[in-house]
């Protein structure tokens, strides 16, 4: 009987009927392996036959290379082309993917997510407000904060909707998800006039510029970008897993959270801003990149069920893993010139949510 | 215990509860009763602190709205009409949330094993694997109350007697389920705890309930033992139907009451 109770309660967590602990941590393990394989993937490919492998292995060894000039492009190449992209591809991917887990959680529905009521457009607002007025009327902003300016708008824009939504959508402390998605979509669609407005009176250079950032790219990756949005995106990736255990709460409803002992107010802001200042800074050096926040939690709550302990970092890797295969695509589909990433992610991320809406009709509940 | 004084509650600008005094000891079933509209699951919402009220509720003599959510969570916990969900949970994984505060009062170690044993308590023996959304409305309700068993597993915690609130917990279960939910309340009070429930039926209440408050209009409009309160002028008068304590049907017509079960 001694023997039998010091065994059981490892032999029962593990065997425990409807508990997918096990296979989530599984499943993680191999979405971690399966990022270090993207990551690998992306350092060696490219429109250049620059040799990842060759300079890495030089690195380690010390060794001096036969073709000092070759080297030397090949180092440039992989150190401040590569890297910074791939870097970014990682931080974009797991902060989109991430953001989607934690706003489906916030307002207990699948289908809520940034890009679609409308975070990522009020950042894309403040964002290209910085562009285009950086150095008219935004004047001041821009000389105080310097190379922040681009990230802290797009930041304060995500969060500026974000609050609003929020605001209108809870009444008498109850958020309504219809309204919710309905103020979602008048809100997108007013920052995308207004930002109309402001490419409107964007000279052809900013044009250019906007176009593309628009839909969507890792293309502008450099190292002092990455500098400036790590930072914000790291904290939010850190933070947001404290916010599992209550948003797994938040499943049950507000008032059952709150019985249950989640401070749900404060989850509920936490979670707010960290979503936004992760959307923002994300869309502030990557434009908008659509469907990997709604498309990443809905794969891995099929796979490992909707237990946020598991389901935030298991999101965190697919987002990141995704993001870098879609880039790849973008790199080398129409080589050597590149696709906007937004295209790739949309043309398979569309059909696949109306995939999710065909055969899941039952679990999008209004 | 649990004592609340002179509350009312204001919605909108409807008043739906006014100067409600009420208590539940330890060591008894409460049952708060009422016709549809009374204000019953605004008082359990108002004593729980899920509304705004005015009026003072202590929990273990402390004042309830200065207790942390985390703080009210290991002295009570609420079982809801009814809980949706949005998320595929298995029903294990729901169950699990209630020990979700970590203050059980299990003994260390045990807390790994409370969910299966819980469900075993509500009669869902076997349920553990299947999805929440697949179940009837009835089998939810026990998957809830699961939950919340998990939540405060020892009725007393550290010398405090911790209370159960429960809101028509039995009103989608049949008969055999109904006696097991009622029977765990009872349980739970006669180990120390404390149970506050929302009830429709008489029968069941006067079986199982130590104390009646009676809501009417938002008011209290009595309280005492069931053999106190359930009268015929008390139920004519707030529930506007004419009924006779103790008649039985006449001839051949068969009745079952709770207390016939075995």
């Amino acid at each position: 009987m001694a023997e039998q109770s010091i065994a059981a309660p490892a032999v029962r967590a593990m065997a425990a009927d409807g508990d997918r602990s096990a296979r989530a941590r599984a499943v993680i393990l191999l979405l971690s392996l399966a990022l270090v394989l993207s990551i690998f993937l992306s350092l060696t490919s490219g429109a250049s036959d620059a040799s990842a492998v060759r300079v890495l292995r030089d690195w380690l060894t010390g060794a001096v290379p036969a073709d000092a000039a070759l080297a030397t492009r090949d180092r440039l190449i992989v150190y401040d082309i590569r890297m910074p992209r791939v870097l970014l591809g990682v931080l974009i991917g797991a902060a989109l993917a991430v953001s989607g887990a934690v706003m489906q959680g916030l307002f207990r529905n699948p289908l809520a997510d940034p890009g679609l009521i409308g975070v990522s457009a009020g950042s894309s607002l403040g964002a290209v407000a910085v562009v285009v007025l950086g150095t008219t009327w935004l004047a001041p902003v821009t000389l105080a904060v310097g190379t922040l300016a681009l990230p802290l708008a797009a930041f304060f824009g995500g969060l500026t909707v974000t609050f609003l939504l929020y605001v209108i959508a809870t009444r008498q402390g109850r958020m309504s998800v219809a309204t919710m998605l309905l103020a979602g979509l008048a809100i997108a669609a007013l920052a995308m006039a207004l930002t109309g407005v402001l490419i409107f009176m964007a000279d052809d250079r900013q044009l250019r510029d906007l176009t593309f950032w628009q839909l969507g790219s890792l293309a502008g990756a450099t190292w002092p970008k990455i500098g400036a949005v790590a930072p914000v995106i790291v904290l939010a990736l850190v933070t947001m897993p404290f916010l599992s255990r209550g948003l797994n709460a938040l499943a049950l409803g507000e008032a059952t959270a709150g019985h249950l002992g989640i401070p749900v107010q404060r989850l509920k802001y936490t979670a707010i801003v960290g979503v936004s200042a992760a959307v923002g800074a994300s869309v502030a050096v990557s434009g908008g990149i659509g469907f990997i926040g709604i498309v990443v939690p809905h794969l891995l709550r099929l796979a490992i069920g909707p237990d946020n302990r598991y389901l935030l970092p298991a999101s965190a890797l697919l987002g990141a893993t995704l993001l870098l295969l879609a880039d790849a695509v973008a790199r080398t589909i129409v080589a050597p010139a590149e696709l906007p990433i937004g295209i790739v992610t949309a043309v398979a991320g569309a059909p696949f949510f109306l995939w999710i809406l065909l055969c899941k009709r039952g679990i999008v509940d209004l | 215990m649990i004592e609340a004084h002179d509350i009312s509650v204001t919605i909108g600008d409807k008043r739906i509860l006014s100067h409600v005094d009420f208590a539940a000891l330890p060591g008894e079933v409460t049952a708060i009763v009422g016709p549809n509209g009374s204000g019953k699951t605004t008082l359990l919402k108002a004593l729980t602190g899920e509304l705004a009220y005015t009026g003072i509720v202590t929990l273990n003599g402390r004042n309830l709205s200065t207790m942390k959510p985390v703080e009210a969570a290991t002295h009570r916990a609420v079982l809801p009409q009814s809980t949706t969900l949005s998320f595929p949970f298995t029903v294990y994984e729901i169950v699990r949330l209630g020990l979700i505060g970590g203050c059980s009062g299990a003994l260390p170690g045990e807390d790994a094993r409370l969910p299966e044993r819980a469900l075993a308590r509500v009669d869902l023996d076997g349920f553990a694997g299947r999805f929440y959304q697949g179940l009837s409305g009835g089998e939810q309700q026990r998957v809830q109350l699961a939950r919340v068993l998990c939540q405060v597993w020892a009725p007393v915690l550290e010398g405090r007697p911790r209370y159960l609130f429960l809101d028509e917990p039995v009103s989608s279960l049949d008969v055999k389920h109904q006696l097991v939910i009622m029977n765990i309340a009872r349980d739970f009070a006669r180990r120390g705890g404390g149970a506050v429930a929302i009830l429709h039926d008489f029968n069941l209440t006067a079986m199982y309930a130590d104390r009646i408050f009676v809501l009417h209009r938002g008011q209290l409009a009595a309280a005492g033992s069931p053999a106190e309160v359930l009268k015929d002028e008390l139920i004519e008068k707030v529930f506007d139907c004419r009924l006779k304590v103790g008649a039985l049907p006449a001839g051949s017509v068969p009745f079952v009451l709770p207390q016939s079960a075995a």
